[in-house]
């Protein structure tokens, strides 16, 4: 059949005795590859996890939090300018901690629309009819994710910058928080959109997907800061503190980043990981992104087929 | 009121297979943490009140709650398979009622036994402080599961908003506004709880009467509604 079919020229070859030839040509020009395919899958989930090029109802989710995000900058910088204060009231480093609630619910939200719909409804396999592999697939959906979880947390942080130096707060100050915070929101991100990517890559139910990356983010960081507070009532020192803060996400990138990053700690008592301890934070940060990577990659080793 | 099939079929899909899992991990992660509170710091009643206040009734049950509630008519709506159940000669309202019972019962057993475990781990229910939580934390159940039911039924993004509503109205906006604290299941179940320890490790911002009304109110008309949206469901397709 095969052999056939790769001798079969179309139209006029002589002596061909075919009733019917409706003259299937195969495609013989350029192809885009695989890295094309790649970017296609990357700028459509981009979009995807700002409801662009989908309805009208899946828009309002994603530019609702954006906006949330993003006002409350707006109102300090316009208190800023209006009081003339010499510093912003919240730091570049501090926002996207007060903030987590809005953050987890964006990844709680947008990482099962990102990955469960295609477990769903089975067309991972169409994807890897692509010249795409899995670890394509798999690469593309968390820099997607990733991506947009950067333009959420960075944009109220640029938002700051600008009012700052609009109301000529000082320029090396604001430049260097600005460029702190920003490290930290890029490590904010990669860390959530691999958590939220692994758990909602297990489930094709996406409600059940949301529920649980919010129960993961939300529990973990509720038990962390209740033993975080009840060590510093008995006084068990600041060690204790530190190393509690190692086992939920947003503690993680408060450890951080008021180790590394010189932004002050949310931690209870105010005084973050030592220099030390922060090396293991941020050992603990990358180990949990690459984990989470594999974990993914070995996921869609299995459903791909 | 109550069909013994729907129910049935309701716990299967709330408890079936991995779910009973994720619902247990939580509770257990509670007692978990119980544990290595009381290792760590000795019974204290303050501190079993934090715990319980601040994970149990705070973080837990609301989570729970709408684990539960929206599983029990969310997935079926969205993926359809509810027309088979509206074509049986059953009322919508029993439908919801049957629903709203299974979703609570859930609630209690995952929410209320372990926070009560917790607290006798915690200080072996010293100042009924225990007691006083699962108390809030059954009252809780009740609500929650009508209040999330109702969503499902509404919204194909009914996680999404029983989320938001308890993680930043009840958590973020109580703690700023104290005025959002009066419409909150929360302070309701924790004015209930106040009666019932008696002292003030656990207090709440609302009168004991206003919330037992406010309660029954949002229950009963959560799912009034909910049987009401049912007769009148209109299936949608995939976004």
């Amino acid at each position: 059949m095969a052999t056939e079919q790769s001798t079969q020229t179309p139209a006029t070859a002589p002596g061909d005795t075919r009733i019917h030839n409706i003259g299937y040509r195969s495609y013989d020009g350029p192809r885009l590859g695989r890295g094309y395919a790649r970017l296609s899958l990357y700028s459509q989930s981009l979009r995807g996890s700002y409801g662009l090029g989908r309805s009208v109802k899946s828009k309002v989710l994603p530019m609702l939090l954006f906006v949330v995000m993003c006002v409350p900058a707006a109102i300090m910088v316009a208190v800023a300018v209006a009081t003339k204060a010499n510093d912003l009231p919240l730091d570049y480093t501090r926002y996207a901690i007060v903030m987590q609630a809005v953050i987890s619910l964006y990844v709680a939200s947008q990482a099962p629309q990102s990955v469960s719909r295609d477990l769903r409804f089975k067309t991972v396999p169409l994807y890897f009819s692509r010249p795409i592999e899995t670890a394509d697939y798999v690469r593309a959906k968390f820099a997607a994710l990733a991506s947009a979880l950067f333009i959420l947390t960075a944009a109220p942080l640029l938002v700051l910058y600008v009012g700052a130096l609009l109301a000529k707060l000082d320029f090396t100050d604001q430049t260097k928080g600005f460029a702190q915070g920003l490290v930290s929101v890029a490590l904010l991100s990669l860390l959530f959109a691999g958590i939220g990517l692994v758990i909602a890559s297990v489930t094709p139910r996406r409600g059940f997907g949301i529920a649980a990356v919010i129960a993961v983010l939300t529990i973990s960081y509720g038990a962390v800061s209740t033993l975080q507070a009840i060590a510093e009532v008995q006084s068990s020192g600041d060690a204790a503190i530190a190393w509690i803060g190692l086992f939920s996400p947003i503690t993680l990138i408060d450890g951080v980043q008021s180790a590394f990053l010189g932004a002050s700690s949310a931690f209870p008592g105010g005084v973050g990981p030592s220099s030390g301890e922060g090396v293991v934070y941020v050992l603990f940060t990358l180990g949990l992104i690459a984990g989470s990577y594999g974990l993914l990659v070995r996921r869609y080793k299995k459903v791909g087929l | 009121m109550y069909d013994p099939t729907v129910a049935r079929l309701t716990y299967r899909a709330l408890l079936g297979r991995r779910r009973a899992l994720i619902l247990g991990a939580l509770p257990l992660l509670l007692i978990a943490i119980s544990l290595a509170v009381r290792a760590l710091a000795g019974a204290d009643d303050q501190t079993a009140a934090d715990v319980l206040g601040g994970l149990a009734l705070a973080t837990m049950v609301p989570i729970i709650g709408v684990i539960a509630g929206t599983g029990a008519i969310g997935p079926e709506i969205d993926d359809g398979s509810v027309v088979y159940l509206l074509s049986k000669p059953i009322k919508r309202p029993t439908i919801i009622y049957t629903k709203l019972i299974v979703a609570v019962a859930v609630t209690m057993v995952f929410s209320a036994v372990p926070t009560l475990i917790a607290g006798f781990v915690l200080n072996g229910n010293g100042q009924q402080v225990a007691v006083a939580y699962t108390v809030a934390a059954l009252v809780a159940s009740i609500a929650y599961a009508a209040l999330f039911l109702l969503l499902g039924t509404v919204s194909r993004h009914a996680v999404v908003f029983g989320l938001v509503y308890a993680l930043v109205w009840e958590a973020l906006f109580g703690s700023l506004v104290p005025g959002a604290r009066t419409l909150s299941v929360q302070q309701w179940s924790l004015a209930v709880a106040q009666k019932v320890s008696g002292n003030d490790l656990v207090t709440s911002d609302v009168s004991l009467t206003t919330a037992t009304v406010l309660l029954a109110v949002v229950t009963v008309l959560a799912t009034w509604y909910a049987g009401q949206k049912l007769r009148s469901l209109t299936l949608a397709g995939e976004e």
